[in-house]
Order: structure tokens, then C-alpha cells, then sequence
């Protein structure tokens, strides 16, 4: 029925904490914040005061560039701050809610009529298009574009991920429905989603392309499965969005109402129940999910929103992350390790690597991991070759892809296939790396630089 | 271990900036990481690392090469003892004199180019790397045993700051620093680099009249650099030295009871640290294995040739002579200046291993052709990896065209 293609490149790592396959309603937030540093590449343009009374889906702020797109309140509620860092940079517009159910209104708009036009903008203006994001450079879509294709991946197969099937639970309609609206807005390319292997969350699904993916991690990011179905070319752009948004629009467009529903994984060895719970993007991150004061090994406990590969570290008050649907509580690793014992020259049955230098590969599959931040090591210059390749299931040579955004040559980024990737597909090449290279933050810079350099 | 990182702690701020011994600060900064990974945590980006680190990868290869250090220990004292004729002498005595050899040589290595480092990190600010870890252990392993101490001293000095620091340091030399050193010998001492001093004392065991017949001193390749340009059957007596009840016989060959530089001669002690390297992934399989082969299909292409008795030498045996395994393993996998590409790694082992014997046969004045083959193909590896990656990029381009 569907298409099947296999990654053989990459690595699951096991944490300890793997979250049980249960929902849990979380309680309700006493604050939410929406970010604008969780959108890459946005200006914001803060049209709410201090005090200001919103309703769930009243526009925060949109972006200077692109000013139709609005940004939304995901409850309704008092603007309780809004919060500025360096140069007046708006880190954070914080709602503390009212507790009433108050919604913007819409309208219901039925699919079989819409245009694409009318269509977009209802998205636009209901706060629901900061949720796509695109093909090349990994930023919130344009609106003006036309995308050769939308594409989907059902399933996160980094550490600690939610479960497709948890978090879908009757959602399905939902899902459907908003798979009819990206077919109306996707190019001839049309709508693809990848799902995972034996899963069969999207088997009732039409309108769309099914890819089956089977492999290991990174084969759940939506650049992989992009790459091994429909590569993005220059000059051609792409629009992706998670699938649980995909949801959150069809229900956007049935009820008229904004509700960002995010269904978390909460995991990770410090995390005492680890489960999936049910909250809106944007909850402080404690209102779901007990944090203890210290981790087991005595140091602090880190908060991360996100995947432990790719996430924000945040706060002790932080928010949870527009696009993430993860949180994991890890141990910090700030204690230095002596070498005999667990640092370079022991035997380290508890590290878990990709390389073979360690145990780890002669250890069973199933066994789990409990890791903390540490470094591992300290930074050097780029000495081992092919270790990246291992865990990078592109047609793209990474470390020289690296190494031409270091020295800032445009040219060579683009020959070598900066367009199809993201900072989250060279995740698990920077988990791994001897050197320890900042390999993410690399990608951005070089996504950054090409992006103002091309427009 | 708790009290040793108080100690640490406690002589920190002495070493830091306005500290009495700041300047010594590379020095502590290397011990302190040394004995403890520093309690950094990840900052951005993935917030859970792997352990490996250089040090690691490092220490790795130094136990790779421990079995062809202490074979070559052995071998230095078991040379010497058969080229005087003595045959009752046991490992102890074998390996006392192999030490009085080797511990200097590595002494002298270490300390002349890990103190080139120190000065070097400390002038550019940042850390120690370890690469040198590795390049340490290894010059004194391709060294002939009687080289003198100076000699070493000066070719360290030279590979350490010219091979490598004038780059930028560990990971970004173009090539190999111990066969830099090695090159640089063989460049500025043809002399003393050439002739007696592959067995302790052969000299003075000559003037002395205490040498047994047969045991010249020379290496095998020294033997068969002297067929060439000679009618094969007037060689009778080099190539019957090859032969099975002969001095380099393949099984000698293999156990590595013959004279050579120190860690060169066993292809057994190398094929453990090979079995290491590979097992670990720390060493490229794909080089050593196109490495070997691209040396046997030179081989049985001289066979085929056959124009002097070298020529004529098994292909199995040619590999086995010489540093041509030493170099595959331990030389040729380097990857800095291997090619980084894995399509890549095919082609430059290939053609390094086929270059190796080529040079070897055809220019007897470099009897050791491996060290030439390999640098040459590390000046290449750029090369290869630019046509690897032009490769991908059209593939990506043509892509574009189809649409």
C-alpha cells in the first residue's frame, strides 16, 4: 500500500526515563509564555501591553517582515510581562490566564470550497502558520511562497519522544482534516508523511502520500525523510510541520477556535513518573512535570524543553517550547571524572558511545543509559574522519559541509547541500564527535549567513 | 579520588592569570585535564555527549603499538646476540639490552617535541593536544636502533614545529609528523642513516672479528636494493638469503627476527595493534585493506615483469618486509592526513601501498619506499577527497537538471 524505505545511518540512544505510553490532562498552567526566540528567524512586533486583557487566539505580535503572520495567545487571560534582553530583544510575552474559556472566534471553514488564499489567510490570522517551517535554512515559512511539497514526519525517534499512537489518540479526525488543508496549500508536490514502521496511526489517512521509514535515529527527522523521498533542490522550497500541529490546524479549521494542544513526553532519568501529559505550547514547564531539587548523582537538575539532542536548556520557571513535545530532566555532570575511574582512560560500562573505543557496542541492545551533561572531553580541532558519516544518513559530506560554513564560502555550502539540512540532523554527529564540535550551532550560523546573503 | 582534585584545586590559582606561575599555565592545564575530564557540561546544542574524546582515541593507538614496542625491544637485544654468535642468552638479557636502546629514544622524543608543544600552546593560548601522544611513540618505533640521540632530537624538533605547528598545530598538518621526522633523517643524514646501525655494535663486533657470517647489518631491503641493475642469475646469493632456511625467510619475515628499524620487523606484533585499531574503529580498515592490496597487485605485477631479482620476490613476501606493514597500520590510517572522504580512504590506500613497493623497486637509492609512498600520498589526499566531493556535488546538481 504505502512506499518503504530503510535508514541504516544513525543510532538510538536509551535513556533511562523512557516515558510510559499513557496521557495524563495536566493541570492548568498559572503562567504561559510565547517565545519569539522559539521562531527562527523572526522580527517581532509586540501589539499587546503589559495588563492587557487577551482571548486564546488574540494576536501577541507578528513579524516585522512579514506582518501578516500573528503569533497567538494560546489561553486567554492578563498580559503579565513581557520580557526584553539585550538591544530590547523581545525574549518572552508571559499570559497569566483568567480561567475562563475564552476564544477568538474564526469561523469554521468548510474544505471542500476554500481557496487557497482564503484559506492561508485564516491560518495566518488565527496564529496557526508559525507552525510550518521551511525548506531551506530551517525558519518559519513565508506565507508568499509557494511550496513545492509539505511534508510530514509522524514520528520522533529521537531519545525520549513521544509515542505517534499516544499522542494522536483520537485525534484522527482531526489529523485528516488537517491533511485536506495542506493538500489545498502544498504545490504539485503534494502532502507527504512519513510514518514509522509498523505503526499504524496513519492507515486510515488519504490525501496524502504514506512513506513507511524504518531505521534508526535520525530517521524521524523530517529532513531525512525528505532526503529519501523528495530532495530539496536549490531554488525549491518546502514546507514542513509536526504532526501533532497537523491536528491542531484540522481542529483550528472545524471549530474555528486556536487551541495549540501539545502532548508531551516527560522523561529522562531525573524524572520520577515519566508519562505523556496533555498541555497547550507555551505551559511553564512545572505546571506538568515535578522537578526535584537535585538529581541523583548530587548535582543539580537540568530542564530541558525539547529533545535531550536538540532542546532548550530553560529555567527553572521556563516555558515549554513552541514546536517541542518533549521534556526530559537530566542530571548535570559538573563534577570532573578521574581518568582511571569513569574519565578517558577507564573502562566506561557507563558511557554510552558511538564509538568503539568504549564498550558500549559489546553491551545488549536493550540495556538503558543513564547520562548526564558532561562534556566528555574538551574541544579540539577536527582530527578523526568518518565518524560523522555513521550517524548521517544523507548524501551530503558533513564534515566538509562544516568546515565550508566555518570559513563563511557560500559557494561551496550551497554545492554541498546546505539546503536540505537542519541544525537537528547533525544532532547525533555532534553527540559523537571526538573533537567535540559545536556541529548545531555551526549549521545555524551557516543557515543564517546564507539566508541574508540570498535575500 | 575525591583528595587529588583538592590538591589540584587548591594549586589552581596560583597557575591562573595574575598567579605567580601563570605562565606555566599550559603545563598545570595539561596535567589537571590529564588526570581529571574537566567537569564542563554541554552549554548548547545536544545536552548529552559521548565520552570519546582525543585522549581516548590517543590511548588507543599507544596500546595498539605496545606489541611491536616490545617485540622491537626484544628483537634489538635478540640481534644483536645472534650477530655475536652467542646463543644462550635469555629474554631478560634480550630485552636489557633492547631497553638501554629504546627507553632513550623514546625519552628523547617525547620530551624534545612534547616540549616544542608546550611552548607552542603556550603562546598561542589555548590547550595542549594530544596528537603528539601518538607522533612520540611512534618516531622512535621507524627509527633504526643505532641512530644517534641528537640526531632524533633534531628530526623531532624539525617534524614537530615544520611538519606540523607552522599549520596550526594537531589536525591541520598535511603530513604524517613521525615520517616527517623520519624523511628528515634520511634527507640530512644519508650517511649515518645507511649501513651499520640496524644491529647494536655491528662495527666494532666486525673490527673485533667476533661477527657470525651472513649477519652484515644490512635490512632485507638494504639486501635487495643491491639486485637491481644486476643479471638475475648472478643474484643468487641475496635472493637464496630469501629462501626458506635463509636469514629473511618468509617465517622470520613474519616472526620479525630480523634486522629493521625497531617496530617495523613483526608483522604479528603489528597485526595485534591492527586487530585493536580495527576493533576499536579507532584505525581505518578501509585504508589498510587497499593499502595491502594495492601492495600485493604491485607485487605480482613485478612478478609479472620480471626484469630483476627483486621483481622476482613474492608478492606476499615483499609486503612482509620493510616498514610496509609498520606503515599501513600505524602510518597510512592517520587521519589527518589520510584522505577524510571514505570513498576516498579506498583510493589513496591503494595507490599508497602500490607506490610503496614501486619506489622501493625501482629506486634503490630509497630503499624505503613505504615512507616516501605514504607522504606522497598525503600531499595527495586533498586531491582525491576534491574529486570525491566534486563527485557529490554533480550527482546533486544533475539531480537539479531532471527536474
Amino acid at each position: 500500500m504505502s512506499l518503504k524505505k530503510t535508514i541504516r545511518k544513525g543510532v538510538n540512544i536509551r535513556l533511562a526515563g523512557i516515558p510510559a505510553k499513557t496521557v495524563t490532562d495536566a493541570t492548568k498552567a498559572s503562567c504561559y509564555s510565547v517565545q519569539p526566540p522559539d521562531f527562527t528567524g523572526l522580527t517581532p512586533k509586540v501589539i499587546v501591553k503589559e495588563g492587557e486583557t487577551v482571548k486564546a487566539g488574540t494576536s501577541l505580535f507578528y513579524d516585522k517582515n512579514q506582518p501578516s503572520v500573528h503569533y497567538s495567545s494560546p489561553v486567554a487571560g492578563i498580559v503579565s510581562a513581557i520580557i526584553r534582553g539585550a538591544k530590547r530583544r523581545v525574549l518572552s510575552v508571559e499570559i497569566t490566564p483568567s480561567g475562563k474559556e475564552l476564544h477568538k472566534d474564526f469561523g469554521v471553514s468548510d474544505l471542500k470550497t476554500s481557496k487557497r488564499e482564503t484559506l492561508l489567510a485564516k491560518i495566518l490570522e488565527g496564529g496557526m502558520f508559525p507552525f510550518f517551517r521551511q525548506r531551506p535554512y530551517d525558519v518559519v515559512a513565508n506565507p508568499t511562497d509557494s511550496p513545492r511539497s509539505i511534508h510530514i514526519s509522524g514520528f520522533d525517534s529521537s531519545p525520549l519522544a513521544a509515542t505517534t499512537s499516544v499522542a494522536l489518540e483520537g485525534r484522527m479526525s482531526d489529523f485528516q482534516n488537517g491533511i485536506d488543508a495542506l493538500s489545498i496549500l502544498s504545490g504539485a508536490g503534494g502532502v507527504h508523511v512519513g510514518a514509522e514502521c509498523g505503526d499504524n496511526t496513519f492507515a486510515e489517512v488519504t490525501g496524502c502520500t504514506i512513506t513507511e521509514f524504518y531505521g534508526p535515529h535520525p530517521v524521524g527527522n523530517v529532513g531525512v525523510q525528505i532526503h529519501h523521498t523528495l530532495p530539496v533542490n536549490k531554488g525549491e522550497v518546502v514546507w514542513t510541520i509536526g504532526y501533532q500541529d497537523v491536528a491542531n490546524l484540522g481542529a483550528f479549521l472545524a471549530s474555528g477556535i486556536y487551541v495549540p494542544t501539545r502532548v508531551v513526553a516527560c522523561g529522562g532519568s531525573e524524572c520520577a513518573q515519566p508519562a505523556h501529559v496533555k498541555t497547550l505550547a507555551g505551559a511553564s514547564i512545572k505546571s506538568f512535570i515535578n522537578v526535584p531539587s537535585t538529581a541523583s548523582n548530587g548535582d543539580s537538575v537540568r530542564i530541558i524543553s525539547g529533545s535531550v539532542l536538540t532542546g532548550d536548556r530553560v529555567a527553572d520557571k521556563g516555558f515549554l517550547g513552541a514546536y517541542h513535545t518533549a521534556v526530559a530532566l537530566l542530571a548535570e555532570g559538573s563534577e570532573p571524572k578521574f581518568l582511571l575511574t569513569s574519565g578517558w582512560l577507564g573502562l566506561g560500562l557507563s558511557r554510552f558511545s558511538l564509538s568503539k573505543a568504549y564498550p558500549t557496542w559489546l553491551m545488549p541492545k536493550t540495556k538503558t543509559w543513564d547520562l548526564d551533561t558532561n562534556m566528555g572531553g574538551e574541544e579540539r580541532a577536527f582530527v578523526v574522519s568518518g565518524e560523522y558519516e555513521k550517524v548521517f544518513p544523507f548524501d551530503i559530506y558533513p564534515v566538509h559541509l562544516l568546515k565550508a560554513i566555518i570559513v563563511n564560502d557560500i559557494d561551496s555550502m550551497e554545492k554541498l547541500g546546505i539546503y536540505e539540512v537542519a541544525p537537528e540532523d547533525f544532532a547525533l554527529c555532534e553527540y559523537g564527535c571526538t573533537s567535540k564540535i559545536e556541529a548545531q550551532k555551526i549549521i545555524r550560523e551557516g543557515l543564517d549567513s546564507l539566508r541574508i546573503e540570498l535575500s | 579520588m575525591k583528595f587529588l582534585h583538592n590538591i589540584i584545586s587548591s594549586v589552581k590559582p596560583h597557575f591562573e592569570k595574575g598567579g605567580k606561575l601563570s605562565r606555566f599555565w599550559v603545563v598545570f592545564d595539561a596535567l589537571e585535564t590529564f588526570t581529571f575530564t574537566p567537569g564542563h557540561v554541554t552549554k548548547q546544542g545536544s545536552h548529552i555527549r559521548d565520552g570519546i574524546d582525543l585522549k581516548r582515541t590517543m590511548s588507543m593507538v599507544i596500546i595498539a603499538l605496545v606489541p611491536a614496542l616490545l617485540f622491537g625491544t626484544w628483537n634489538i637485544g635478540d640481534q644483536y646476540f645472534a650477530s655475536i654468535g652467542t646463543t644462550d642468552a635469555d629474554m631478560i638479557a634480550k630485552l636489557t639490552v633492547g631497553a638501554f636502546k629504546v627507553i632513550p629514544l623514546i625519552l628523547v622524543s617525547y620530551g624534545v617535541g612534547l616540549g616544542i608543544e608546550f611552548i607552542f600552546a603556550g603562546l598561542r593560548g589555548h590547550g595542549i593536544n594530544e596528537g603528539f601522544l601518538v607522533s612520540g611513540m611512534l618516531i622512535p618505533l621507524i627509527m633504526p636502533m643505532d641512530v644517534p640521540l641528537w640526531m632524533v632530537a633534531a628530526a623531532v624538533a624539525f617534524a614537530v614545529i615544520i611538519g606540523k605547528e607552522v599549520f596550526g598545530g594537531t589536525g591541520m598538518n598535511i603530513v604524517n609528523v613521525a615520517l616527517t621526522a623520519r624523511a628528515f633523517l634520511f634527507f640530512a643524514y644519508p650517511k649515518q642513516m645507511s649501513g651499520e646501525i640496524w644491529i647494536q655494535d655491528v662495527a666494532n663486533s666486525k673490527a673485533g672479528g667476533l661477527l657470525v657470517d651472513g649477519h652484515t647489518g644490512a635490512t632485507a631491503l638494504g639486501h635487495l636494493a643491491g639486485t637491481v641493475g644486476e643479471k638475475i642469475d648472478e643474484m643468487g646469493h641475496v635472493m637464496s638469503l630469501f629462501a626458506e632456511s635463509g636469514m629473511f625467510s618468509l617465517h622470520n619475515c613474519i616472526i620479525g627476527t630480523i634486522p629493521g628499524s625497531i617496530g617495523e620487523t613483526s608483522v604479528i606484533a603489528i597485526a595485534i595493534g591492527a586487530v585493536i585499531l580495527i576493533a576499536t574503529g579507532i584505525g581505518s580498515w578501509r585504508i589498510m585493506a587497499s593499502f595491502l592490496v594495492g601492495g600485493l597487485v604491485m607485487g605480482v605485477l613485478f612478478n609479472l615483469m620480471g626484469m630483476n631479482a627483486y621483481m622476482t620476490l613474492d608478492p606476499v613476501h615483499q609486503v612482509v618486509i620493510g616498514g610496509f606493514m609498520f606503515g599501513m597500520v600505524f602510518m597510512a590510517t592517520d587521519p589527518v592526513t589520510a584522505a577524510s572522504t571514505n570513498t576516498g580512504k579506498y583510493i589513496y590506500g591503494f595507490l599508497a601501498g602500490l607506490l610503496s613497493i614501486m619506489i622501493r623497486v625501482f629506486n634503490p637509492a630509497y630503499p624505503e619506499g613505504v615512507m616516501m609512498a605514504i607522504l606522497f600520498m598525503n600531499v595527495m589526499a586533498p586531491l582525491i577527497d576534491h574529486y570525491v566531493l566534486q563527485a557529490n556535488i554533480n550527482r546533486r546538481q544533475k539531480r537539479l537538471q531532471n527536474i
